[in-house]
């Protein structure tokens, strides 16, 4: 029986060795078996694989729980082969070696050291497999004086300065309310590994890519830090942050607005005078034909006056409708979309196919995240949901590593499978 | 894309991308031109509306002045060309075909309008990589609607997740053009894909990005939860938002400035740990729970399950959160992340921009990097490598180009 495998074939030339876990290793792997490269991921049949901490927690379908059965890992692992080895024991350790000989690269986001205390540091893997790409992804990264701190999302977020310049002012840092980095960083991660892969085709050399995923985090503040570095200014200033605001570029009216009902509200961006011009006739009222908010000065000039303005006029109508109508006017805006909303409502994401059904053995049938691109020719394909605990164990010690039989039945009695 | 490579260059040296300049794909071209690329960014006469961004070098307005510009276009080469034209129109249609990579962020249709789409570009050189980004996509019926960063997060499940637990303040937009960021680096993913299946296949194809579909499946929980399980999450002061509501963990530190204090303990270590720090710092009149973090020593920790059970377990369950509040309320947040974390506890010190810029770790390591500003004698620090590739090594080549200052040097090439 072939190994279950994406139907796209654009990275199905590629097979990754992969120890990764959580979202901000998973999601970086996930996106390379969805473009049909072979992942296997290698887990702990001691300790049930959990070295990932989602697989076993919520969110469940009918609530039914278990290490197969968790939502959030079925969402990040789908598309992948699942395989159990125990790198405690020499056995397994071969058994590991073997993998890696017959793959173009490791993947893993253990904290940094924890991997080569495992007993494979990249000299180890580079002797296996000399042109080998390995990518470790840590928080504080491999070296440093930070390099033995623990991390996740929200500590990643924290030090980054993401956290901080999310916020309104006078008030707490409101921060990101989700992994953000975990997403990011595995985008930058799935970067590092195609990378390393185009100079290695390019060149022959492997490499040991080492992440600090707070690195990333940082870059991601570019022009504050500039204003920073070039002028001297910091972000932590009277008045700021101000994220619900626009500086660069800087635009008015530019909030998030409450509208009717409890807790619904709208966003609004004015990019330019027109905008301005366009939704003040939609407006329609006398403050919103004040000849001061005709220029983009006038407007930032007197901003809490005209967001409170602003706010007059949304708070007795519906996100929705309101929404609709400020875009036909040609200006940029949107309700607040609940998950409900842009899920089940929105053809933004239904038309693009953003929601794909998959088969797990266990769980069933269930939607998952997609990816938010389509190719010509090679376009992803998500149809296979996460492995269970050694789903593909057999089926990889046989096809991939050309074990017989009575190996096999070996690795199994003396449980280094 | 051939011969061997000195040690020094990145790993995309000899690719060459043409990028028609956008809000939306710049970081693409930044990400793949600091990645060694030799990517050419085409702006309109007079240059990109994005050099009228502030902040502005000695806050003076100008278009070789503005910070955003230099921030999204370092390691790219300018040229000016006006595609209205049609002049213009073939000399960028013979600039593409000199191109591995085509970038992209134009309106749907605004390109195939004046013949110089991929498909018009790609029928003559069939191993093009061409990415569009767009807000939603150029295929769904939402195409033409007019967004920002903004409306994007807001309508794309970010902004739901974010805020505070007084749901009559707004939720929050988090700052940075992230929308920008969050589809750049699937438009930069996806031209890697693509390049490694060139490789075997010798074609190249059009790649549609949406931003709105980048910002949807960069939410966490925000989607998975309804997809499984028809949750809605809720949002929550500075940590996860989730269906149900979790206990703060953000903390002000003795200065104002705030702290994340993480998990509370759970583990005896982490418990010993925690009590033993307490001591050093002479707290132990002061705190008065610390007679139930020497319990939670005694007993060997406690386990989740325990919690639900047993009150006692509860209350230690409490001192431990109680004693990074109290620790943290006495300290600034450097003392207490770094003290915490030396303990072998995960917590983070909600640092700015700034202050993160130059913590002692990022220095250490060589993250800040300087760019010659040769145009006017001076150079700056800039973000650095996101990650660490020593045999291909990540390099901002040279600082964002001038209006067209790269003009005869491309067109005498081509």
């Amino acid at each position: 029986m072939a190994l279950p495998a994406s139907r796209s074939r654009a990275l199905a030339h590629l097979r990754i060795c992969d120890l990764t876990g959580q979202l901000a290793g998973a999601g970086a792997t996930k996106f390379l078996a969805a473009f049909g490269a072979q992942v296997i991921r290698v887990e702990d049949p001691v300790r049930q694989g959990s070295w990932d901490i989602l697989r076993g927690v919520p969110p469940f379908v009918d609530e039914r729980r278990g290490v197969n059965l968790g939502g959030a890992f079925n969402n990040h692992n789908v598309e992948k082969l699942g395989i159990t080895i125990d790198l405690r024991q020499e056995r397994g350790k071969d058994l590991l070696r073997e993998l890696v000989a017959v793959s173009d690269a490791v993947t893993e986001n253990f904290a940094a050291g924890v991997f080569a205390r495992m007993g494979f540091p990249y000299e180890e893997l580079a002797r296996v497999k000399p042109d080998i790409v390995y990518v470790s992804n840590s928080g504080f990264g491999a070296a440093g004086p930070y390099s033995s701190f623990r991390t996740w999302g929200p500590i990643v977020q924290a030090v980054s300065g993401l956290t901080f310049s999310s916020g309104l002012p006078g008030l707490p840092p409101a921060g990101w309310g989700f992994s953000y980095m975990d997403h990011m960083g595995a985008n930058y991660m799935a970067i590092a590994v195609m990378s390393g892969l185009v100079h290695r085709n390019r060149t022959g050399e492997g490499q040991w890519i080492d992440m600090a995923c707070t690195e990333p985090g940082i870059a991601l503040c570019g022009p504050d830090l500039l204003d920073f570095s070039v002028n001297g200014r910091p972000l932590r200033r009277d008045g700021q942050p101000h994220s619900n605001h626009s500086h660069a570029p800087a635009m008015a009216p530019h909030n998030i607005y409450a509208a009717e009902g409890d807790d619904e509200w709208i966003a609004i961006a004015c990019r330019d005078d027109d905008d301005w011009a366009r939704l003040a006739t939609v407006i329609a009222e006398p403050w919103a034909k004040d000849e001061r908010y005709a220029t983009l000065d006038g407007r930032l000039a007197d901003q809490g006056t005209l967001d409170a303005h602003v706010e007059s006029w949304t708070r007795t109508r519906n996100r929705h409708a309101a929404a609709e109508a400020i875009r036909a006017s040609g200006v940029p805006a949107s309700a607040v979309a609940s998950p409900e909303d842009r899920i089940e409502h929105d053809p933004g994401t239904s038309e693009f196919g953003l929601w794909p059904r998959v088969h797990h053995t266990e769980i069933g049938e269930v939607r998952v995240d997609g990816l938010p691109v389509h190719f010509s020719d090679t376009d992803w394909s998500i149809e296979h949901g996460a492995p269970c605990l050694g789903e593909h164990t057999d089926d990889v010690l046989r096809d991939v590593l050309g074990l017989g039989d009575d190996d096999i039945v070996s690795l199994h009695e003396e449980k280094v499978v | 894309m051939s011969g061997a490579a000195a040690s020094s260059t990145g790993p995309l040296d000899g690719v060459r991308v043409v990028e028609l300049a956008s809000d939306h794909a710049a970081w693409a071209g930044k990400l793949l031109g600091d990645l060694g690329a030799d990517v050419i960014v085409v702006e309109p006469p007079g240059g990109h509306p994005g050099r009228s961004y502030g902040p502005f070098v000695d806050d003076e307005p100008g278009p070789e002045r503005s910070l955003t510009w230099w921030y999204y276009n370092t390691s790219k080469r300018g040229v000016v060309l006006d595609l209205d034209d049609p002049d213009g129109a073939a000399r960028f249609r013979r600039l593409a075909a000199t191109a591995d990579i085509v970038l992209e962020g134009e309106p749907p249709g605004r390109l195939d309008a004046i013949g110089l789409d991929h498909r018009d570009v790609r029928a003559g050189r069939p191993e093009l990589i061409w990415v569009a980004v767009t807000p939603f996509g150029r295929a769904t019926s939402r195409a033409d609607e007019p967004a920002t960063d903004l409306t994007l997060l807001a309508g794309g499940g970010p902004v739901w997740n974010c805020g505070y637990d007084d749901h009559t303040l707004p939720p929050v937009r988090g700052g940075g053009n992230q929308a920008f960021h969050i589809a750049s680096s699937f438009a930069a993913m996806s031209a890697l894909t693509a390049l490694l299946h060139r490789e075997v296949s010798g074609t190249g194809q059009f790649i549609d990005v949406s931003m709105h579909a980048a910002a949807n499946v960069t939410t966490e929980s925000g989607s998975f939860d309804w997809l499984v399980a028809r949750n809605t999450v809720v949002r929550q002061t500075g940590r996860h938002a989730l269906a149900s509501i979790t206990q703060e963990t953000q903390v002000q530190c003795a200065d104002g400035r705030y702290v994340n204090t993480g998990f509370p303990p759970r583990h005896v270590k982490d418990f010993a740990s925690l009590r033993d720090w307490v001591d050093e710092c002479g707290f132990r009149d002061e705190f008065g729970d610390i007679v139930l973090l020497d319990l939670a020593v005694e007993r060997g920790g406690i386990s989740l399950g325990e919690l639900r059970e047993d009150p006692l377990i509860s209350e230690i369950y409490g001192a431990g959160r109680s004693a990074l509040v109290f620790l943290a309320e006495h300290m600034t947040p450097e003392e207490f992340f770094v003290g915490a974390q030396q303990r072998g506890l995960a917590v983070g010190a909600v640092w700015s921009p700034e202050e993160a810029f130059t913590n002692e770790h990022v220095v250490a390591r060589g993250f800040p990097v300087e760019v010659d500003h040769d145009d006017l004698g001076r150079s700056f620090a800039y973000p650095g490598a996101p990650f660490i590739a020593p045999r291909s090594p990540w390099r901002i080549s040279r600082r964002a180009p001038h209006v067209g200052e790269h003009q005869d040097e491309v067109f005498d090439e081509d």
